[in-house]
Parts: C-alpha cells; sequence; structure tokens
C-alpha cells in the first residue's frame, strides 16, 4: 500500500508527465490559455489514462511479451514488436467508446469537454504512460495507480500554465517574445519549479 | 517548378513545425541532451513523415474520410514498428537511451498533422516533400537545442571533448541545468524570439494593450 502511495505521489510532481518529460506538450500549450477548458481537458486526460494504462497492461501481460500466449498453447511466440500498434489502438478505441458512453449517460460532461475528447487520442502522455509501464515492468495494479498519477499531474500541471498564462496576457512582453516564446518560457519556469519535488522521498 | 521549393523549404524558417506551427514539441525536448541520439531521431522522423506522407497521399482517393484517422494511425504506427525494429537491430545502445521516445514518434503532431493537412489533398511527389520540409524544419530546431545543450551542459559533442572540463583538469566548470529539462524550454523559448526578430510577421498580436498612462502628464 505505501509502494503504491510513494509510485502515485512519484507519478504526480516528481515525473510529472508535462514538466519532467515534456508528454502532451502539443495540446499542453495549445489549449491552455483558459483556466476552465485546461480543467475539462485535464479531467479527460486522467479519466483516459486511468483506463488505458491497465488495459494495455492485460494486452501485454496476456497476448503481447515473450512467451505471453503460453496459455493458449504457444509458449515459443513474442509479439512485443506488434506493441505501439495495439496500444495506439486500444488508445484509440478507449476514446471512441468513452466519447459515446459520456454522450449517452453523462451529456453535461460530453458538452462540457466537446472538442477535447477526440483530440486526447493523439496526446503523447497517453501513449507514453503505457509504453513506460511496458518498459518498467508495472503490474497490473501498479500500472492502475501509475495512470491515475500520470492524469493527476498532468491535469494539474495544465491547469497551473493556464492560470499563469490568464495573468501572462495582461502583461508587457518583448515583441518576439509574445504568446508562444514567452509561454515556453514560462514552462521551463515551472518545469525548474516541479524540479524541486525531487528531494521528496517516501 | 517554384512550388516544389516553397513546400520543401518553406517549413525550415518560414512556417516551422516546432517555432509556428506548435506541433511535435514532446519529443524535441526530451532527446536533445546530446547529439547522437538527437540525429538519430530526426534520421527516425524524417524518415516516418516522407513515407507516411507518401503513403496517405496514394490511398487518400480509396479511404472513406470518416475512417480515416485510423488509416493514418495505422500507416504510421507500422512505419514506427519499422523503424524500432531496425534500430534495436543495427544500434541497440542508442535505442535503449532513445527508450520509450521511439514509439512516441507515432503521436508525434507532425506526422499526424502533415497526413492530414497536407497529404490527404496532395499527390504522392508534393506530399514527400512536404514531408521531407517538414521533418527538416523540426530537425533543424532540434540539432540547435542539442548544439547548445551538450556542450554545455557537458563539455562534449558527439562524445568528443569541446569544452575541457574542471574536473578533469580543463577550464570549464559545467551548467548542469543544460542536462535537466527546464533548459530545453528555455533554449526554443529564446529560439522562437530570435526566428520572430528576423521574421517579423510571425509576432502574434497583442490580446491586451496598455492604454498610455494619461495621469502621468497631468501631475507633472
Amino acid at each position: 500500500m505505501e509502494q503504491l502511495l510513494a509510485l502515485f505521489v512519484r507519478a504526480v510532481f516528481v515525473e510529472n508527465m508535462a514538466l519532467a518529460f515534456f508528454l502532451g506538450m502539443c495540446t499542453f500549450i495549445a489549449i491552455s490559455k483558459k483556466i476552465s477548458t485546461a480543467f475539462g481537458l485535464g479531467v479527460a486526460v486522467i479519466v483516459v489514462l486511468a483506463i488505458t494504462v491497465p488495459v494495455n497492461n492485460l494486452i501485454y501481460n496476456y497476448l503481447l511479451a515473450d512467451g505471453a500466449l503460453a496459455w493458449a498453447g504457444l509458449p515459443d511466440v513474442d509479439l512485443s514488436f506488434l506493441g505501439f500498434l495495439s496500444y495506439i489502438g486500444v488508445i484509440a478505441a478507449m476514446v471512441q467508446i468513452l466519447e459515446m458512453f459520456l454522450d449517452r449517460f453523462v451529456p453535461v460532461l460530453y458538452n462540457a469537454l466537446g472538442v477535447f475528447l477526440p483530440l486526447i487520442t493523439v496526446n503523447c502522455a497517453i501513449l507514453g504512460a503505457s509504453l513506460w509501464m511496458v518498459e518498467r515492468d508495472y503490474t497490473f495494479v501498479e500500472s492502475t495507480v501509475f495512470g491515475l498519477g500520470c492524469g493527476v499531474g498532468w491535469a494539474l500541471a495544465i491547469t497551473a500554465l493556464a492560470g499563469v498564462r490568464e495573468k501572462l496576457k495582461y502583461s508587457d512582453v518583448p515583441e518576439g517574445l509574445r504568446g508562444l516564446g514567452i509561454t515556453f518560457i514560462s514552462v521551463g519556469l515551472m518545469s525548474l519549479c516541479f524540479m524541486s519535488f525531487g528531494g521528496i522521498d517516501i | 517548378m517554384s512550388t516544389t521549393k516553397e513546400v520543401l523549404v518553406d517549413p525550415i524558417f518560414n512556417n516551422n513545425p516546432i517555432a509556428l506551427q506548435v506541433l511535435g514539441i514532446c519529443s524535441a525536448l526530451a532527446v536533445t541532451i546530446n547529439m547522437s541520439t538527437t540525429l538519430v531521431m530526426c534520421a527516425a522522423v524524417i524518415f516516418v513523415t516522407t513515407m507516411s506522407n507518401i503513403a496517405v497521399s496514394l490511398v487518400r482517393n480509396r479511404v472513406p474520410t470518416n475512417i480515416r484517422i485510423i488509416v493514418q494511425m495505422t500507416i504510421i504506427a507500422s512505419l514506427v514498428i519499422v523503424v524500432d525494429q531496425v534500430l534495436q537491430a543495427v544500434a541497440y545502445d542508442i535505442s535503449k537511451s532513445l527508450s520509450v521516445f521511439v514509439g512516441l514518434i507515432i503521436t508525434n503532431c507532425i506526422v499526424m498533422g502533415r497526413a492530414e493537412a497536407f497529404a490527404m489533398q496532395n499527390g504522392p511527389y508534393l506530399s514527400a516533400l512536404d514531408g521531407f520540409g517538414n521533418a527538416l524544419g523540426y530537425s533543424v530546431i532540434l540539432v540547435g537545442v542539442a548544439l547548445l545543450r551538450e556542450p554545455l551542459g557537458s563539455g562534449t559533442l558527439m562524445g568528443f571533448e569541446i569544452l575541457p572540463k574542471v574536473t578533469e583538469g580543463g577550464w570549464y566548470v559545467p551548467n548542469g541545468m543544460m542536462l535537466l529539462s527546464p533548459s530545453a524550454f528555455f533554449i526554443i523559448g529564446l529560439f522562437i524570439w530570435a526566428i520572430r526578430s528576423w521574421k517579423k510577421e510571425q509576432i502574434e498580436e497583442p490580446e491586451y494593450e496598455i492604454a498610455a498612462n494619461v495621469q502621468y502628464k497631468e501631475a507633472m
């Protein structure tokens, strides 16, 4: 239990998807102009990550890994090279299912998320989390916690950046830095701040 | 033919995928700690973008629009699998140090973005050039960032010593921050500044203008 909590805290703060590994940067920079939309997107990312990482974990361990097909009587088959294709397939399918589910049962959230839901498919943070999970050999429970942690960390980072940018637009920035340039530099500063969490040891 | 040249050269400075279109930043930052991984990454992205643009352009008239995303994804993912397998076979060390970032080429917005925005409307020849040009624009920024980060951070370039370090009897004290993630953001931010002071038309319009201070004159 304690170990899982440590994993969660590490995924949220120390190894923050957006600020330490630069994953999901495109959406991170593009959709962080307003706090409300940034927060909506963050919630969607949390949900998708918390579902896809464990699902991909099951797929990897029971279908793709070396010798994983032993239950089907094929102990020598190693399908791990099909990983990328399967993970992205799972992610695309999950996003689609989630979209239909929300549309049918939780229309309020569906309308709030709107166009961001399909965009999540190409968010590197989602695929990145699955690939980290495979590379670090997480178990099913660990990968659930890890997925959730990554999602929360990403949502936290994008909401914080949106807060900074809302204030930033009233400031007098040098011409060439306006918009994208100053955003990059503020993200750099935020990333520097998040590095101070590196000392946390649980 | 002038358009051929435009399609190829435009994305490098005038319409750079990283500095202007905000595409493909994720991997741009993480692999630039040293030059050799950067070059491998650039080569991989150039290959995948060019080939996927050709492939998407060839099938563009046969794919129904509502399943086009999944078709593009499949094409791109297959190409990335090829790259990954080749890297593991030929350059295992570099493939290990790139770790998940090879896989992340799939979700690199440049590949997907160009397939969707250009290859769906144009023939295979122009699409190939467009893919190549955009990947080149991406590479220019990546190599530029790596060119600053590796020498300043560890005193080497491609593993050769450029600035002799204090710890090894030289004079250069390595700047540890260059090895950490924030430096990449700062460098790209400054790059954007440099490009935009050169190409003025890329400057973004301010959303709010600070009104002139009239009170000040009255007070005088």
